[in-house]
């Protein structure tokens, strides 16, 4: 029982940053219809250069990751101002790929700078610092990022619900030519929400890497949370979340009393079974267009 | 005597296709000027061109807005300057409510107490919209939605507003009642370029009127005198004035007016 429990616990832990990462993703899809695959490759980048800061400058922590913040968003826009805008006529398939080549670029730069050897980034808390509660141990640093996936989930669902940003966002991605006749300007608003998506993003890599820090460390969250955002229906911030932490407790749980070897592989499993019986995701309340 | 709105001598491409073969015209302060032409006949792209939607174009001459050029600028830049557009099959967004439309409209408005009344203003001219607030636009009916892309547009408190086909789709009676709304619309102090199949109709309410054919007008003029002019009613008001013998006088005429 408490082994049942206890491996919940985990699968909740690990469930947060496919959460961060689903959000960061399902942002980015809501305004302009195109996967982020170099989502992961961003947040990489962002915490190497906390890294950075934290060991070559020297800087304190909060600071060097306050900067690091500042750095995910104007790398979020930057790429989608210099890259993205870049592509005439652009097509979904076009997008995909045009995020692949950055992912590359990123982690050929970080590998190139930093190295391919593994490192953990000082922090506040320490990664392995648990509370028990009974027989169950939560490790403090996940507790944290549970917290922050759900405090973004709420921040950023407000955000699309009722402000006026988030709905020229929402308006943008449904029909962009009407956006841009009620005076709206479309490419700053995708800038934006490049930006938006590249911070939470650089959340989940800033909480992953005081555990592990290496140039493929994203991977693993960054499909798991595309995995999570599709399972959500693509378009749902609390789909995605909802979703993540169900991928993580099943993978866990599936690692624990199934198979190790085929833990990750679950995740996929359950895509195409979503995929199958309910194409729209989970969560999705969408619209459909009557013939 | 310059209008609100002076085109000067546009040609519009869409890459290789001449679309706009050098037009102009321009729309009168407090008027209602109508286009007519045959499908095809550019009358949309011409909006568009004003409206900045198409890259790059129009590829020669100009456009000014109370006396100012806006060619070549974004459209929201446009849009600020007091231009609203009811672009062609309305444009909506599909998963928004009646009531974040309108506030879209009034994206560039800050005055907050302003746009609550305007919200209740457009409400007065569409009824309908009030019931169906917090619905989805995409589960709103086709005349439904036509009603909301002009009072998404009315929103923006334009000095122009730019009509393209408002009556496309819609029933004979709602047809009459978005004319005598659009005419109130105007009445009120709103300055209103129309495009429209329905010449009949677009002709009674408007002041001037403008027939393009293959991306030239062919005809300017007062709307009254357009509605008594042979050619218009035979090609577009659908009255045959009496059939000539051979059919190569229509040619002619038609052949005339490039
Ligand atoms: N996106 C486009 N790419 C290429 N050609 C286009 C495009 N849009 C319109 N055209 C061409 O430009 C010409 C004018 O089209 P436009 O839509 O302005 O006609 P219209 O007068 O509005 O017709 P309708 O009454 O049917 O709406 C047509 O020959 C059309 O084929
Ligand atoms: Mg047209």
């Amino acid at each position: 029982m408490t082994d049942l429990i206890q491996m919940i616990v985990s699968g909740i832990a690990t469930g947060s940053s496919y959460a961060l990462m689903g959000l960061a993703m399902v942002i980015i899809y809501k305004t302009s219809e195109v996967p982020n695959f170099a989502q992961g490759e961003m947040a990489l980048i962002s915490s190497f250069f906390a890294m950075m800061l934290l060991t070559s400058f020297n800087l304190n922590v909060y600071l060097a990751f306050s900067l690091a913040f500042l750095f995910a968003a104007v790398l979020g826009c930057f790429l989608e101002f210099a890259v993205l805008r870049r592509a005439k006529e652009p097509n979904v398939l076009g997008m995909i790929v045009i995020t692949i080549g950055i992912e590359m670029v990123i982690l050929g730069v970080v590998s190139w700078k930093f190295g391919a050897e593994q490192k953990t980034m000082p922090f506040p808390i320490d990664p392995y610092d648990s509370l028990f509660i009974g027989d169950i141990f939560l490790k403090k640093l996940d507790i944290l990022t549970l917290v922050s996936a759900l405090g973004l989930m709420v921040v950023l669902f407000m955000f699309f619900r009722f402000s006026k940003l988030g709905l020229a966002m929402k308006a943008t991605q449904q029909n962009s030519v009407a956006a841009r006749i009620v005076g709206v300007r479309t490419n700053r608003i995708l800038m934006v929400t490049w930006g938006i998506s590249s911070l939470v993003g650089a959340v989940a890599g800033l909480l992953i890497s005081p555990t592990i820090m290496h140039p493929y460390m994203m991977w693993d969250p960054m499909l798991k949370g595309f995995a999570a955002a599709v399972m959500g229906g693509m378009t749902s911030l609390p789909g995605a979340v909802v979703a993540a932490y169900m991928l993580g407790i099943i993978e866990n749980l599936f690692g624990g009393y199934i198979s190790i070897e085929f833990k990750t592989v679950v995740a996929f499993v359950i895509i195409v079974a979503v995929l199958c019986f309910k194409p729209s995701g989970l969560f999705a309340r969408h619209y459909v267009k009557k013939v | 005597m310059a209008g609100l709105l002076d085109v000067k001598n546009i040609e519009t491409y869409y890459d290789l296709v001449y679309a706009i073969r050098g037009a102009s015209f321009s729309v009168e302060e407090g008027s209602i000027t109508a286009i007519l032409g045959n499908n095809g006949a550019g009358k949309s792209t011409i909006l568009k061109t004003v409206m900045g939607l198409i890259e790059d174009q129009p590829d020669k001459g100009s456009i000014e807005f109370d006396g100012v050029p806006i060619q070549h600028q974004d459209t929201d830049a446009i849009v600020r300057k007091g231009i609203a557009y009811v672009p062609e099959g309305r444009e909506i967004f599909k998963e928004l409510t009646v009531h974040e439309h309108l506030l879209m409209g009034a994206y560039t408005r800050k005055d907050r107490s302003g746009i609550k009344e305007d919200i209740e203003t457009v409400f007065q001219y569409f009824p309908v919209l009030r019931a169906r607030v917090n619905q989805w636009a995409g589960t709103l009916s086709g005349g439904e939605q036509q009603m909301l892309a002009i009072g998404r547009a009315l929103m923006l408190k334009p000095r122009l507003l730019i009509l393209d086909e408002p009556s496309l789709g819609l029933s004979p009676i709602l047809v009459r009642e978005i004319f005598a709304i659009i005419k109130e619309i105007n009445k009120s102090g709103t300055t209103i370029l129309l495009v429209e199949q329905n010449a009949n109709m677009a002709l009674s309410i408007s002041s001037t009127g403008l027939i393009l054919e293959n991306g030239r007008f062919v005809m300017k003029g007062r709307s009254e005198d357009l509605r008594e002019d042979k050619d218009v009613k035979e090609f577009y008001l659908g009255i045959k004035s009496e059939t000539s013998a051979k059919g190569y006088q229509r040619w002619k005429r038609k052949k005339a007016w490039r």
